[in-house]
């Protein structure tokens, strides 16, 4: 009998502290703030996307708050993970809208953040990404309460293909992707864009298995195809694999890739087999003084250099609270139309935001790895 | 021709990677009969070690050899205390357990260690220094197989023979085997299980680490989710081979490997992975207890 | 004399601890820039947590050790304190009342995101029952479960968008198609046994989610498919609250179905033929058991719950892409059903709702969410290694009449 007693009283004990921490985390403060949601993966394989994004925010934050905050409030952030899943991102969305967050900076993978914007839409509230590409976001015009501080897709993959086409002159072309939304999402619209022009033909469309120890195959098949050029689409760890075991099989095809591509990352785990690789980026905003003091200020305070999309995440940050600032007020119809017309200074350059709600001054541009730096590409 | 030779190779490089980490892998089950997916976060911690040991070895300015031993010997050190611990942890005090709680707590222990080291150094990719060099006598041949294959290659093969003698010949060997093949009986005959058991996490981390170093210093890259991918394809590897047998684990791993190569050479690396696990289920059908393992007949 | 070798022992492992964790914790290196950060005030952290983590970990240890045989006598005759609540209408009445007066009222006084996690939390203990016909009943590890969610998933999503079939109509439909790939991995996989058996399903979920990422032709590939309708209540049209409500109570109405099914199942002829197959292959089939036939249904009716799930999902976020359904879903449902004690229906009902709910309400942690996850659920292992609630065989005693 008394065994069972404390039995009970054990899973009551843990039954309590999981109501009281849920309790705990649900509790609001006291001082009145402004609380800007910010959603992506934390945890999990894709936290090295999510939590560059998250950090870039906590510093605008930091800096509004040293400058005296947004509308005379102190802005608080809200961090919830999403672990880049849909089923978590909805759960994530719903928990921001509960807390009565006017705007979001996320999220960071576009499968998630398609699941928490239909949810955000019958909420009125905002959510402006910096990482997420997916083209239908803004063009299905499903989403008004959608935007974002970078290119889409079909953009970046338009101008890897007239890149490939008219100044590499590239005949053959071998179009590999990592079966991922994103990087699958850009082969076919490069894929698509070659055989429309009709100036080269596509003589290897192959999706690579993301997290593999080598590429060993898929590159002897490159080889075997004869490619002139590849083009990748996908993120920096795999391009790097490939990149260097092309190089060490004395292969010269060029490579080009995309903006998962284009981070200093990509150099320093590439090494001497990244010299020459194209990759398509943000135009370059490292002669933007604001950039340079972001890159600082983030290394700074956290010890390591800014991840992929860290500039990205500052901008849509400043941008949703300025639009918060201009607007006076955190009216759903008074922000977006203050994202819409009021330009504001980010380290991309000066940017205000489309009817769709893609960025515009958010130009892209090719750049090429030279000694170890990607440099852009003047055409 | 020499498409097919250039598979075959990159197939056996893969191979032999897949090997280094599934022999730590098939060496546990054959003793606990526990699927240990913490396996794969000890290459991980193994590959981790390594990299800040050999920062700080070659900032002190040791050479190239130096540095590449003392990092395996370092990282060896450490997995071996942290397969120890997560031993002592999360499986001894279940040995009396249901048969799937370990592999829970398994899971368990995987995501704890994953978090861990993400945390405590970061959730980025870090590039991992080449620490084997370019032989200069291999030259010739580097465009056929490069310096660290040919490394990973003979580690495998020399791991490979060291441990089935060490299973065969020394005392604590013979322990395993006995421990492996009645628990209880090897208790009655006075065997210290449990020594016998942490020994057998000591090595198989040991071997793990090495697979960690020599692998990601091939590669050229780590974060804290590479054990977790290379963990399932071990253990893959370790199934199709026979579970338990040392060889086995090799011999799967070679035929994972040039699977894969094949499939992504012949037809297409969209369904490399279809393949690797079509050809599994297809071997598990006409040999239920994998290549080389032994399908023991049920007595009743 | 006792005190002080405790001492020395939670020293010991203090020092062990900061040996173990002195490379990764106290050092970071930049290998580019030839970098080094110590951190050596993660060591004292290390030393003083598991100093006195030490003295718990072994109390904690002692108390399991000295109430085995005590538990053990207490299963004999009695049951666990579920059993000891079932056992009278006294206990069990103000229970239940309390139970469902919980649930009815949950969405009403609750806010939508508590509403819509329980939502999730009821998913899960739904999935968790299915696979615990595999698992639990049958003895079959099964890792790639998750394969028949994607299928219930799947085919709502792919009907809606095509046809637009209604959530309803779906509903079935699912459930049959999910049986029936159950089925289709049954047959090859009858021989094995074990872990080789767990290896095979792993690899059959795998090359599900691998067909759906690579064939965009059928499936939209890696992008997935989006603007998935939720389920309407007779065309009225509800707004975003409303939906959540109304799938809450859907799914409290499946849960209660499966619990029901389950339940029945479970002590049914086909049932008690799984539990014979889950403890001797060949006993069972020497009683005349039909191995088959039993080993499929199993699949099958297991397959079952994750279709309709499945359904229930795509409604529920309205996008769906094969990145929901990887290996580690599958594990975390087996993690459910293992928790749970294999077999009972109360465990895995209390299972999902920890697994769930724990990560959620752990969100106030942030980056250490996933971290105290896993010592969670190592530690939920160690010391209840028979899972929340020990399943209990049912017993049919003889009784003596007494005239």
């Amino acid at each position: 009998m008394k065994a069972k007693g404390t039995r009970i009283g054990w899973l009551a004990a843990v039954l309590a502290a999981v109501v009281v921490v849920g309790m705990g985390g649900g509790s609001a403060l006291a001082e009145e703030t402004l609380k800007i949601g910010v959603a992506g993966a934390h945890s999990g394989d894709l936290a090295s996307y999510g939590l560059p994004i998250a950090k870039a925010a906590k510093l605008v934050v930091e800096e509004v708050n040293a400058k005296g905050g947004v509308l005379g409030k102190k802005v608080e952030l809200v961090v919830e993970d999403d672990v880049c899943k849909p089923e978590v991102a909805t759960n994530t969305a719903t928990k921001l809208a509960s807390q009565g967050v006017p705007v979001v900076v996320g999220h960071v993978c576009s499968g998630a953040t398609k699941a928490a914007l239909g949810i955000y839409k019958a909420s009125k509230i905002i959510a402006m990404s910096a990482s997420a590409t997916n083209p239908d976001l803004t063009q299905s015009g499903e989403y008004p309460n959608f935007f974002r501080t970078i290119a889409s897709d079909d953009a970046q993959a338009k101008l890897e293909v007239e890149f490939a086409l008219n100044t590499l002159k590239l005949k053959k072309i071998a179009v590999l992707h990592d079966k991922g939304d994103y990087g699958k999402g850009l082969a076919e619209y490069a894929k698509g864009f070659i055989e429309k022009s009709g100036k080269a033909e596509v003589v290897l469309y192959e999706g690579i298995t993301p997290g593999a120890v080598d590429y060993s195959a898929v590159v002897q098949k490159i080889k075997k195809s004869q490619a002139d050029g590849v083009i990748f689409g996908g993120y920096h760890p795999e391009a790097s694999k490939i990149v260097s075991q092309m190089r060490k099989d004395k292969m010269k095809t060029v490579f080009i890739s995309d903006d998962g591509v284009k981070d200093d990352t990509f150099i320093k785990v590439a090494g001497k087999f990244s010299e020459g690789v194209y990759a398509t980026g943000p135009k370059d905003t490292s002669k933007n003084p604001m950039d340079k003091m972001v890159r600082e200020a983030y290394k700074k305070a956290y010890g390591e250099d800014v991840g992929v999309f860290s500039i990205n995440g500052y901008a849509a940050t400043q941008a949703l609270l300025n639009a918060i600032q201009k607007a006076g007020s955190t009216d759903y119809d008074a922000v977006v139309k203050a994202l819409r017309t009021e330009y504001v200074e980010t380290p991309l350059g000066k940017i205000k935001f489309d009817e769709r709600g893609d960025a515009i001054g958010v130009g892209f541009s090719v750049y090429q790895v030279k000694d170890g730096k990607y440099v852009e590409v003047v055409n | 021709m020499e498409y097919f030779l250039e598979l075959l190779l990159g197939g056996l490089t893969r191979g032999s990677i897949y090997a280094l980490i599934a022999l730590g892998y098939t060496m546990v089950y054959g003793i606990i009969e526990l699927i240990n997916f913490a396996h794969g976060e000890i290459y991980m911690i193994g590959a981790f070690t390594g990299l800040i040991v050999s920062t700080i070895l070659t900032a002190y300015g040791f050479g190239t050899f130096g540095v590449l031993v003392l990092t395996l010997v370092l990282s060896a050190v450490y997995s071996a205390a942290y397969g120890f611990t997560v031993e002592k942890i999360a499986y001894k005090p279940l040995r009396q357990a249901p048969r799937l709680s370990p592999l829970i707590s398994a899971i368990g222990m995987s995501i704890f260690l994953q978090n861990y080291v993400m945390l405590a150094q970061t959730s980025d990719f870090v590039p991992f220094p080449a620490l084997i060099p370019d032989f200069e006598f291999w030259e010739p041949y580097s465009h056929i197989i490069t310096s660290s294959e040919l490394v990973i290659l003979s580690a495998t093969t020399v791991l490979m023979i060291a441990l089935t003698l060490f299973i065969r010949h020394t005392r604590i060997g013979k322990a395993m085997r006995a421990t492996a093949q009645d628990r209880t009986m090897a208790m009655l005959v006075g065997i210290n299980v449990n020594r016998v058991i942490s020994s057998t996490f000591i090595i198989g981390s040991c071997l793990a680490a090495v697979g960690g170093v020599l692998i990601a210093s091939h590669i050229g890259q780590i974060n804290f989710f590479i054990g977790f991918i290379a963990g399932i394809k071990a253990f893959t590897a370790a199934v199709l081979g026979g579970i338990g047998s040392i060889p086995g684990a090799v011999l799967g791993s070679m035929v994972l490997g040039l699977t894969e190569s094949f499939a992504t050479g012949y037809v297409s690396s969209d369904y490399e992975d279809v393949f690797a696990f079509l050809l599994l289920v297809f071997i598990l059908i006409f040999r239920p207890g994998g290549l080389l393992g032994r399908f023991t007949t049920q007595k009743v | 004399m006792r005190f002080w070798s405790e001492i020395k022992q939670s020293v010991l492992t203090a020092l062990w601890f900061i040996f173990l964790t002195f490379p990764i914790l106290v050092i970071r290196v930049n290998p580019i820039e030839k970098l080094v950060i110590w951190r050596w005030w993660n060591l004292v952290w290390v030393g003083i947590g598991s100093f006195v983590l030490s003295f718990l970990w072994r109390a904690l240890l002692r108390r399991k050790e000295r109430g085995k045989p005590a538990a053990f006598a207490a299963t004999v005759g009695k049951t666990d304190w579920v059993g000891w609540v079932a056992a009278s209408p006294k206990r069990y009445v103000p229970v239940l009342t309390l139970v469902g007066l919980v649930t009815v009222l949950f969405p009403v006084v609750m806010s939508p995101y508590q509403t819509n996690i329980l939502i999730t939390a009821l998913m899960y203990v739904v999935l968790g029952l299915g696979l615990n016909i595999v698992v639990g009943l049958a003895g079959l590890l099964d890792l790639g479960y998750v394969a028949f969610y994607a299928v219930g998933a799947y085919s709502y999503a792919l009907l809606n968008h095509h046809f637009s079939l209604g959530f309803r109509t779906v509903l079935p439909l699912a459930a049959l198609l999910a049986a029936c790939f159950g089925v289709l991995l049954g047959f090859p996989v009858l021989r094995l046994r074990g872990d080789y058996l767990a290896i095979v399903t792993l690899g059959f979920g795998e090359i599900i989610r691998l067909i759906l990422e690579n064939w965009n032709e059928f499936s939209f590939g890696p992008s997935g498919i989006s603007g998935i309708a939720r389920p309407g209540f007779f065309g009225i049209s509800m707004s975003l609250n409303q939906t959540i409500v109304y799938l809450y109570y859907l799914m409290i109405g499946l849960t209660l179905f499966t619990i029901f099914v389950v339940n029945r199942l479970q002590h049914s002829r086909i049932g008690r033929a799984w539990i014979a197959l889950r403890e001797d292959e060949i006993a069972c089939q020497a009683m005349g058991v039909d191995k088959t036939k039993t080993k499929l249904t199993a699949f099958a009716l297991g397959a079952t719950w994750a279709g309709m799930v499945g359904v229930f999902f795509a409604a529920k976020t309205t996008f769906i892409n094969p990145a929901s359904f990887t290996f580690l879903e599958s594990a975390m449902i087996l993690s459910i059903v293992v928790l749970g004690g294999m077999g009972s229906i109360v465990g895995v009902i209390v299972a999902a709702f920890i697994l769930i709910l724990l990560p959620e309400y752990l969100r106030a942690f942030s980056e250490y969410r996933m971290l105290i996850f896993g010592m969670i659920m190592v530690l939920m292992m160690v010391f209840r290694p028979q899972g929340i609630v020990a399943t209990v065989r049912k017993a049919y005693q003889f009784q003596r009449r007494t005239s």
